[in-house]
C-alpha cells in the first residue's frame, strides 16, 4: 500500500509556540493509527496539519500525494475530519448539512445510505440540526464523513459523545473504510476503544512522536475487525 | 468556480429560508429605519421627499451590515469556517457563492425599502431603468465590499463592532453614486444619472474582482 500520510521532522507553529516540534510518522493506506498521548502533546495539531487546516512550517509533508508545504488545498477534498467541533449549520436539516458536505467535496452521490447506516434515515433525517442532541449531531458528522468517502479520515475524540449503539456503528465503519483501502488516523484518550480499532499505537508527547507499537504494515482484512462489529 | 458559487449561495439562501432571520429581523430594521427618519422629519415632509433617495441607500447600507454579519454567524457556529475550508471548495467560488446570497436579500429589502418610500415619503418613482439598474449595480457591489471585509473580521473577537467600521467608510462611494442616480430617476436632478451608475459599476468591478482573488488567503488567516 502506498503511504497515505508521509512526516518528516514535521514543524507546526500555534503563534511562536511549535505544536509539533519534529514528528515522523507514516500512515499506509488500509492503516489504522491510534495517536495517544497527553492533553496539549499535539495530537489535534497533528490531525489539522494532516487535513491542510495547520500550516507545516517546516520539514516534510506529504498527505495522499500533496505536498503540504507547498499546497495545503489540494488535499481537502480527499480528507475527512471529524473534530471536537461538527462543522455543522444548525438551520439547515440532516439531510442538507450532508448533502452539501458530499457536493462540497465535488461528488454527486446518493445521501441515503451514509443516512442509513447511522440511523439517520428516518424522521430525524429531516431535522434541523439546532434540534438534536449532542450526540445525534455527532452521527450527522460522521454521516457528512462517510458519505464524502475520503481517502484519508482523520477522527479526534471520535467516540465522545456516542451512545453504545453509535461507538459500535462508529467502530464499524471505520474498519470498513481500512478495508476499502482508506487510511484512518484516530486521536483519543480512550485507549481500550480505540486501541480495539487500531493496527497500532504512536504515543505523542511535547509535540512529537515518542514511541510506536504493533505492526508497521496493514494488517489482514480479517484482523482488522473489531470486537461485536461482523 | 461557478458550481461552487451556485452550491454556497444555496446554502446560504436555505438557511435563510429556514430560519428567517432577513424576513424577520433585518427587513423590519429597515423599514424601521425609514419610519424613524420620517418621525423625526414629519414637520416638513417636503424634506423628507427631498431626502428620499438618500435615506433609502442608508437603509439600505444599515440592512446590508446585518446580512454580513449574519452570512458569516452561520459560518462561526460550531466551527462551520473549518468545515467550509475542510470541504475543497474553490475560495473564489465560496466568495461569489457569498456575496450573491447577500445581493438577492438585499434585493429583495429594496423592493420592500422602495414601497417604504413611497408611501411614507410621498415618492413617484420615474426612471424605472436607471432605478432597477442602480439598485442591481450597486447592491452588487454593497455585497462584494461586504463579503471582502466580513471575512476579514470573521475570526476576530471584536467582528461584530469592527465590521461596521470596515465596511462603512469603504461603501461611502455607493451611498454617494446610488443616492445621485436615484435622485435623477426621482426626477429630483438633472444630472446625468448613468454616469453615477458607471462609477457604481466601476466600484462593484474592484470589488468582485478583489474578492475572487483575495478571498482564499483571507479565509485561511481567518
Amino acid at each position: 500500500m502506498p503511504l497515505a500520510v508521509r512526516f518528516r521532522a514535521a514543524v507546526s507553529l500555534l503563534g511562536r509556540f511549535p505544536a509539533l516540534a519534529g514528528v515522523d510518522l507514516d500512515v499506509a493506506g488500509g492503516e489504522v493509527v491510534l495517536v495517544q498521548g497527553p492533553n496539549g502533546a499535539g495530537k489535534t495539531t497533528l490531525l489539522r496539519a494532516a487535513a491542510g487546516l495547520v500550516a507545516v512550517a517546516s520539514g516534510e509533508a506529504e498527505v495522499l500525494g500533496h505536498d503540504l508545504t507547498r499546497d495545503r488545498r489540494a488535499v481537502r477534498r480527499r480528507v475527512g475530519l471529524l473534530g471536537h467541533a461538527t462543522f455543522l449549520y444548525d438551520d439547515l436539516s440532516v439531510a442538507d448539512n450532508v448533502r452539501f458536505a458530499v457536493r462540497a467535496a465535488g461528488r454527486n452521490r446518493s445521501i441515503d445510505d451514509a443516512l442509513a447506516k447511522l440511523e439517520l434515515d428516518g424522521r430525524v433525517r429531516d431535522v434541523a440540526v439546532a434540534r438534536l442532541s449532542a450526540g445525534q449531531r455527532r452521527r450527522v458528522a460522521i454521516a457528512a464523513l462517510v458519505a464524502r468517502q475520503p481517502d484519508l479520515w482523520l477522527l479526534d475524540e471520535p467516540h465522545a459523545g456516542l451512545d453504545a449503539d453509535g461507538r459500535d456503528l462508529l467502530d464499524g465503519l471505520v474498519a470498513g473504510a481500512a478495508a476499502d483501502g482508506s487510511a484512518v488516523l484516530i486521536a483519543s484518550h480512550e485507549l481500550e476503544r480505540a486501541g480495539a480499532i487500531a493496527h497500532r499505537t504512536v504515543t505523542m508527547a511535547g509535540g512529537q512522536i515518542h514511541a510506536a507499537s504493533g505492526p508497521v504494515a496493514p494488517l489482514a482484512p480479517e484482523a482488522r475487525e473489531p470486537a461485536g462489529v461482523s | 468556480m461557478f458550481r461552487d458559487a451556485a452550491l454556497v449561495a444555496g446554502k446560504d439562501l436555505r438557511i435563510e429560508a429556514r430560519s428567517r432571520v432577513a424576513t424577520n429581523q433585518v427587513a423590519p430594521f429597515a423599514v424601521l429605519v425609514l419610519v424613524l427618519f420620517a418621525f423625526a422629519l414629519d414637520p416638513d415632509r417636503g424634506v423628507l421627499t427631498t431626502a428620499a433617495a438618500g435615506l433609502f441607500w442608508v437603509a439600505v447600507l444599515f440592512s446590508s451590515l446585518l446580512a454580513v454579519q449574519r452570512s458569516f454567524a452561520v459560518e462561526s457556529a460550531d466551527s462551520a469556517r473549518d468545515g467550509l475550508r475542510l470541504s475543497g471548495l474553490d475560495p473564489a467560488g465560496i466568495f461569489l457563492g457569498k456575496a450573491s446570497a447577500v445581493a438577492a436579500q438585499l434585493l429583495a429589502l429594496e423592493v420592500v425599502l422602495g414601497i417604504g418610500i413611497v408611501t411614507f415619503y410621498d415618492t413617484r418613482l420615474h426612471g424605472a431603468a436607471l432605478l432597477l439598474v442602480t439598485c442591481l449595480v450597486a447592491t452588487i457591489g454593497l455585497a462584494a465590499a461586504g463579503t471582502v471585509y466580513g471575512i476579514l473580521a470573521a475570526g476576530l473577537r471584536v467582528r461584530e463592532t469592527l465590521l461596521p467600521l470596515l465596511v462603512l467608510p469603504a461603501v461611502a462611494p455607493v451611498l454617494l453614486a446610488a443616492t445621485r442616480a436615484w435622485q435623477v430617476a426621482l426626477g429630483q436632478s438633472a444630472d446625468d444619472g448613468w454616469r453615477w451608475v458607471q462609477l457604481l459599476g466601476v466600484f462593484a468591478v474592484v470589488y468582485v474582482a478583489f474578492g475572487v482573488l483575495a478571498f482564499g488567503p483571507l479565509l485561511e488567516e481567518s
